[in-house]
């Protein structure tokens, strides 16, 4: 490493190929999407090849970090950059959140309420849909996607509430592990935190099946179907991603990458999981229970 | 401010990068802001381009150049392109350049991460041009024909193009959102030992609050158009009464990003003014702390005001008022920064170079647009003048002034610290005086078009409105040919001209100009001691 | 540049109204600065306004009069305030200045002033807010009270691409009203329309603006009521008339490409022409349900002429006169496999539409106008195919 002696104290990285092949990647993943959106086959294979690129990307950047951090080039302010970074990303992942939130709670306490015939634009259903009756779950005055039944809170949602709950307390109890210094107790957590998250994106694929095939609740049952896939959907994904990442550190960890006051990446990633974590108790409060 | 340590020329030996590698690979903060600002301008022209089209097409009533899908694609067109493409750009190429050298930092906190927020520009540029050109191609489908707002249904009439532009808004949004991260941890972490926050330049702290604006109303964008994706091709009905859902829902969340973003727009260039009108009048800032309150104040209150562009949905009298009542108040706030500038003049020993010359014309029409701002604010006024070209001509006033004048003033201010060359006086004085002329023989008379009742996204109107269109058509033209000269003055000021000092200006004050001109490839690498 | 004579009688028309504006402004004016009125000469002196409609046209509604005074009020206020804001930075930029040799103030900041700017300016601009809000608040409260009356005149404003129409709820009457072809408008192309929104004076009407497409917004100046037309959601604005005469508008929210060809004409008239009026349209109506149930066989002939004036009106704006249509937004129909091939896939298009593009259901068209739509359709343009279809078939499709 170079750096260090041409920039005082804060780390300052060479120059690096991975911005601009991230920027590659995500355009011709995205150009691949929107063909592919639109029946161009050539698109799907963009995509694949886009997303390889993509993943290429990660791996590369992020081993060029764990080098350079390996490598103490990371001062204590590098730290602190890092951790604000990680915060303010994960405070816009939130409004990205709460955008579904937002359409979720305006198409139930407003929208519908008119189409029914309540409120300010209640004038609507006497002119245009007489006899339709507010109530949530809906799909709607069109009863788009036929009938379907909505998904119960307190079946499988329930245990998955449990499994991110738990999941968070093992993080945790991990976290105390490399604290200690333990490397047994940190190896352990995060292998139980996986297995939680991975036995989530599970279940919750099978419940989508079941939604899908018994109770003909799809994307296109009106507004319950494309909210609660939306909001399910995403934060299935954010799970998804979230498990990746704890891959990434296990790997790390069972390599002893971390010490007791070294483990920005650690922290990172369980900041984030406690994120996914906090969305669902949302997801399942006013998704699932209300 | 003084510095005990300064560090003048101090260690480039051996890591300048070469080539095109120094710029496609970089990491320092002074090449990524150069790239952002030349994007900026490719940019400029580009959307200048299709506003030139449009006018041409309104010259006079009937359709003589563009049918009217390829009208209302270009009007979508040079919107996205201006505001996403130059202005905010442009912006961020100033902060990237300004913020490491006036707070005393060795470079960005992230500086890997800062050249992945500029690069991912090109590729949303790239789809954002695709949605463009994509429906001339066989099997492209139909043009973007919706404006820059989006509103669905027509949004989802439209064919694949919609998708791509779709998808340049998510890129778009990561790119900003990445930027916007980057700038709060440099001005929360980098700032040199001795430098609090309310003793930071002007220009970062109207930074700090764009920054935070950004995230967190950005991804609202990105959430909208991710439904909006939705509704086009899985079946969703977001936007559907059909289903439940309502297309009024979209303009809530566009808005709810929107009006914010026309803050976004405008601050960076306050910034800027804060630094022209002391340096020119020679005597600080009048009243920095009201300054930071007011700012605050306005992006808190532009938080929570979305609405107003959406009077004529049919809300509630209670949400009118609420929503009327808030946007007035923005008057107050941004009063007082006007107040500020004029306070800062006030007794000043003035000069009039170039930058000046911007911040003066700024002072005077960015009120004019505000005051026009707040006669659309009143709802029942608004019935009429909503969507019409009374609107475009209270934007133009705001977007120009506010944002684009306010960054010609920050270029001029700042090149001779960028290239070590003053740039050519007279000629940057022409610019100023055809580019202002230019500007209000365009978008005046478009007040009275509005008035009289000529709506706007309109490719052919009545022959009534025949005589103020003639008038602005030959402003815009005069306005367009002026920013060629903008062109030539920056090439030339790149490749020569009378030495800069690192001082450059007599009433410069700020640690940027404690450094040379141009500044060696990195600066600040032991912070200064602030005092 | 040509200037257009019809347009100026109407603007002109009636001059009292005119007159009581300028003796309302002159009212006010007293009340502010002199710099104000000599620049609000400039702005409302009705001569300008007349001739190249500097401002709106003069209001013909109650309502509109005080919306009309609220955008005066607010215009001289902020033309006041921006005076203000020139005074001053124009006797800075000359006594200030260092070529006069002028030093900077560097106490300016530390003065009385200085210190507590920052309270006296936001106390004077929130004065300032609040009259403006004050005022605007009481008109508001009109614009947005829907009168429940008794008489109230039910007006349903459907917006369609690119055209409206207008249900008379309480008299089963609807009108359709599109953009008139240059060749015909001549002046007014883009302004006139075939059929007119006719609405009585002295009657409280109630408009429940709809969409049965995208958003469109229906605006008239002389109204001072815009608002949009929403897909499955039914939104209400209300007007009184209070003059006869004739007012132009246009769709004023974007709604694809032909946004610019959706005027609207309101013809305000009596009471008694307006019952006429009713009556007429109401005659019209039951003679073409009489012809279209008449159990009748229609020939090929009289089904294309038919066929032909409906097509040029309803389905040419898209597909064009000579059906080759705009593609790819809108698909030819000459040679096109939907209008040579089966019978039944061509009715159910035009019956239903295509959702999701600018294909609209016709289904509200009766049996007999749909046959010869279609039956026009499979025979122009070289299309040939020399299929007859009868109002029967269509019945049967539906
Ligand atoms: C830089 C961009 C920018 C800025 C700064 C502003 C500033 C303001 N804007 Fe503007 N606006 C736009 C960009 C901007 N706007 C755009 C792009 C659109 C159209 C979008 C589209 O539809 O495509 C729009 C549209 C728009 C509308 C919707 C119109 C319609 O579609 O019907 C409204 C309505 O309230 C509005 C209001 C305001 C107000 C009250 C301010 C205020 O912030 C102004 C405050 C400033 C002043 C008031 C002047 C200085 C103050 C004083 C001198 C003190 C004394 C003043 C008083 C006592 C009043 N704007
Ligand atoms: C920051 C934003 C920004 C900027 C800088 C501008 C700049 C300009 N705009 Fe912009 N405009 C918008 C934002 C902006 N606009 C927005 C948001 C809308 C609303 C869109 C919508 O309705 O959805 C709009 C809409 C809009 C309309 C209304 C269209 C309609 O409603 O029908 C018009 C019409 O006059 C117009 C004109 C112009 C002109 C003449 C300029 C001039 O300032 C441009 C100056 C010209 C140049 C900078 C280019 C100079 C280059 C050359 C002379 C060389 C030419 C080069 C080649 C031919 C290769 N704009
Ligand atoms: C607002 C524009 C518009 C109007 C008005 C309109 N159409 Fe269409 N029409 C379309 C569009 C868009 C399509 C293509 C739909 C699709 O994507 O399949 C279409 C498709 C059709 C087709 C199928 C053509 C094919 O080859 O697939 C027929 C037949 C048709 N229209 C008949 C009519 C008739 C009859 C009328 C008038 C009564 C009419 N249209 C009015 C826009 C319009
Ligand atoms: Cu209908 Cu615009
Ligand atoms: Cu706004």
């Amino acid at each position: 490493m170079s750096a260090k002696e041409h920039s005082g104290d804060y780390f300052i990285p060479d120059p690096s190929p991975w911005p601009i092949i991230g920027m590659f990647s995500l355009l011709i993943t995205l150009f691949g999407g929107a063909l592919a959106m639109n029946g161009v086959s050539l698109g799907s294979y963009l995509v694949v090849a886009g997303l390889l690129m993509f993943f290429y990307l990660l791996y590369g950047w992020f081993r060029d970090v764990i080098k350079e951090n390996l490598s103490d080039c990371y001062n204590r302010q590098v730290d602190t950059s890092f951790r604000m970074g990680m915060f303010w990303f994960i405070a816009s992942e939130v409004f990205f959140f709460l955008s579904f939130f937002g359409a979720l709670y305006y198409i139930r306490n407003i929208a519908l309420p008119w189409l029914g015939g309540d409120g300010y634009l209640g004038v609507t259903n006497e002119i245009l849909y007489h006899g339709f009756e507010n109530a949530w779950p809906s799909h709607g005055p069109g009863e788009l996607g036929g009938d379907f039944l909505p998904m119960g809170a307190w079946g499988i949602p329930a245990i998955n509430t449990l499994i991110l709950l738990t999941s968070g307390a093992t993080i945790t109890w991990a976290h105390w592990g490399l604290k200690l210094d333990n490397q047994k107790q940190l190896v352990n957590g995060l292998i139980a935190t996986i297995a939680l998250g991975v036995f989530f994106v599970i279940l919750q694929a099978y419940e989508y099946g079941h939604a899908y095939q018994e109770l003909n609740l799809t994307l296109e049952t009106g507004a319950y179907g494309s909210t609660f896939y939306m909001l399910t959907g995403f934060h299935g994904f954010h799970v998804t991603m979230g498990a990746v990442m704890l891959m990434a550190i296990l790997g790390r960890s069972m390599k002893s990458h971390f010490s007791a006051h070294n483990h920005f990446a650690f922290e990172a990633v369980a900041w984030y999981w406690h994120f996914v974590d906090v969305v669902w108790l949302g997801l399942f409060v006013f998704v699932y229970w209300l | 401010m003084t510095t005990t340590t300064l560090n003048h020329d101090e260690a480039h030996h051996h890591d300048m990068p070469t080539g095109w590698r120094r710029w496609l690979f970089s990491t320092n903060h002074k090449d990524i802001g150069t790239l952002y600002l030349l994007f900026a301008l490719t940019m400029l022209f580009l959307g200048g381009a299709s506003a030139m089209l449009i006018r041409l097409e309104l010259f006079q009533p009937g359709i003589q150049l563009l049918d009217p899908d390829l009208y209302n694609n270009l009007v979508t067109n040079h919107a996205l392109i201006m505001i996403f493409g130059a202005v905010m750009p442009a912006a961020a190429g100033l902060a990237n350049w300004m913020i490491p050298m006036m707070i005393g930092a060795p470079d960005m906190a992230l500086p890997r991460m800062n050249n992945l927020s500029f690069w991912i520009l090109p590729a949303a540029a790239t789809m954002l041009i695709l949605s463009f050109i994509v429906p001339f191609f066989p099997g492209g489908g139909t043009q973007i024909n919706t404006g820059w707002t989006l509103y669905p249904p027509l949004s989802v009439q439209v064919g694949m193009s919609m998708d791509f532009l779709i998808f340049a808004i998510h890129l778009l949004g990561i790119s900003s959102v990445l930027a916007s991260i980057n700038i709060i941890v440099t001005l929360l972490n980098m700032r040199a030992p001795g430098m609090t926050l309310m003793t930071m330049p002007m220009f970062c702290w109207t930074w700090l609050v764009t920054a935070f604006l950004l995230i967190l109303v950005v991804p609202v964008l990105a959430g909208g158009v991710t439904m909006l994706l939705f509704d086009r091709h899985f079946g969703t009905s977001f936007f559907d009464a059909a289903g439940g859902g309502d297309p009024v829902l979209f303009q809530h969340l566009f808005w709810f990003f929107g009006h914010p973003e026309v803050y976004i727009l405008l601050l960076p260039s306050i910034g800027v003014l804060s630094h022209v009108i002391p340096a020119f009048s020679r005597k600080p800032l009048f009243g920095y702390k009201s300054m930071v309150g007011a700012m605050l104040t306005v992006a808190t209150i532009g938080m929570v005001v979305w609405a107003h562009h959406q009077y004529t949905i049919g809300m509630s009298l209670g949400a009118v008022t609420y929503f009327m009542i808030g946007t007035i108040l923005i008057s107050i706030p941004v009063g007082l920064m006007i107040f500020n500038f004029i306070a800062t003049m006030w007794r000043g020993a003035m000069t009039f170079e170039t930058p000046m010359l911007f911040a003066v014309a700024i002072v005077l029409m960015f009120t004019f647009g505000g005051l026009s701002g707040v006669m659309l604010a009143v709802v029942p006024a608004d019935m009429q003048y909503h969507d019409s070209m009374f609107v475009v001509a209270h934007f133009h006033y705001v977007l120009m002034p506010g944002a684009v004048f306010g960054l010609f003033a920050g270029v001029f201010y700042w090149l001779p610290k960028w290239t070590g060359h003053m740039y050519d006086e007279t000629l940057g004085k022409i610019f100023f005086w055809t580019n202002v002329i230019g500007f209000n023989i365009t978008f005046f008379p478009q007040h009275f078009l509005g008035l009289a009742g000529m709506p706007r996204r309109i490719v052919d109107y009545n022959m009534m409105f025949t005589e103020f269109n003639v008038i602005s058509s030959i402003g815009a033209i005069i306005f367009g040919l002026s920013h060629l000269l903008l062109l030539y003055i920056v090439i030339k000021t790149i490749r020569g001209g009378k030495k800069a000092e690192s001082r450059a200006w007599e009433g410069a004050k700020g640690l940027e100009w404690e450094l040379d001109s141009p500044p060696a490839f990195h600066t600040w690498t032991v912070a200064p001691q602030i005092k | 540049m040509k200037f257009n004579n019809n347009f100026k009688r109407q603007v002109n028309h009636p001059m009292s109204v005119t007159q009581q504006l300028i003796n309302n402004q002159s009212y006010k004016l007293k009340t502010t600065s002199l710099t104000g009125i000599l620049v609000a000469g400039v702005f409302f002196a009705d001569k300008c306004r007349a001739e190249y409609g500097i401002n709106f046209p003069p209001p013909a509604a109650d309502v509109a009069q005080e919306i009309y005074n609220i955008h005066m009020l607010t215009m001289q206020i902020t033309t006041v305030l921006l005076l203000i804001v020139f005074g001053f930075v124009f006797y800075s930029l000359y006594y200030h200045r260092k070529s006069r040799g002028f030093q900077a103030d560097q106490d300016f900041h530390n003065s009385w002033f200085g210190n507590w700017s920052w309270v006296v300016v936001p106390v004077m601009v929130l004065g300032v807010d609040l009259t403006i809000a004050g005022k605007a608040d009481a008109v508001l409260k009109k614009v947005w009270d829907v009168p429940k009356a008794e008489n109230i005149l039910d007006v349903k404003v459907t917006g369609h691409q690119w055209w409206w129409e207008f249900d008379y709820l309480d008299h089963g009457i609807k009108v359709e009203s599109r953009y008139v072809p240059e060749k015909e408008s001549g002046d007014l192309y883009l302004r006139e329309v075939d059929n007119r929104l006719v609405l009585p004076t002295g009657q409280k009407i109630r408009f429940l603006h709809t969409s049965a497409d995208v958003l469109h917004a229906f605006w008239v100046p002389e109204l001072a009521v815009k608002k949009d037309a929403i897909p499955g959601y039914v939104t209400e604005t209300w007007a009184e008339l209070n003059r006869e005469g004739v007012f132009r508008g246009q769709c004023a929210e974007l709604c694809g490409t032909w946004h610019s060809r959706m005027p609207i004409v309101v013809e305000s008239v009596s009471p008694q022409q307006f019952a006429t009026w009713v009556d007429d349209q109401k005659a019209i109506k039951v003679a073409a349900a009489a012809e279209a149930s008449a159990d009748k066989t229609w020939s090929m002939d009289e089904l294309m002429a038919k066929g032909k004036t409906l097509y040029d009106t309803k389905c040419a704006a898209c597909h064009q006169v000579t059906g080759v249509g705009l593609p790819p937004a809108f698909p030819a129909l000459k040679g096109s496999a939907m209008a040579t091939g089966s019978i039944e896939a061509h009715l159910e298009i035009v019956i239903k539409g295509k959702e999701g593009t600018a294909m609209q259901p016709w289904g509200s068209l009766n049996d007999l106008e749909i046959a010869a739509i279609v039956t026009y359709e499979r025979n122009a343009w070289d299309n040939n195919t020399g299929d007859v279809v009868q109002p029967s078939d269509v019945k049967q499709a539906r």
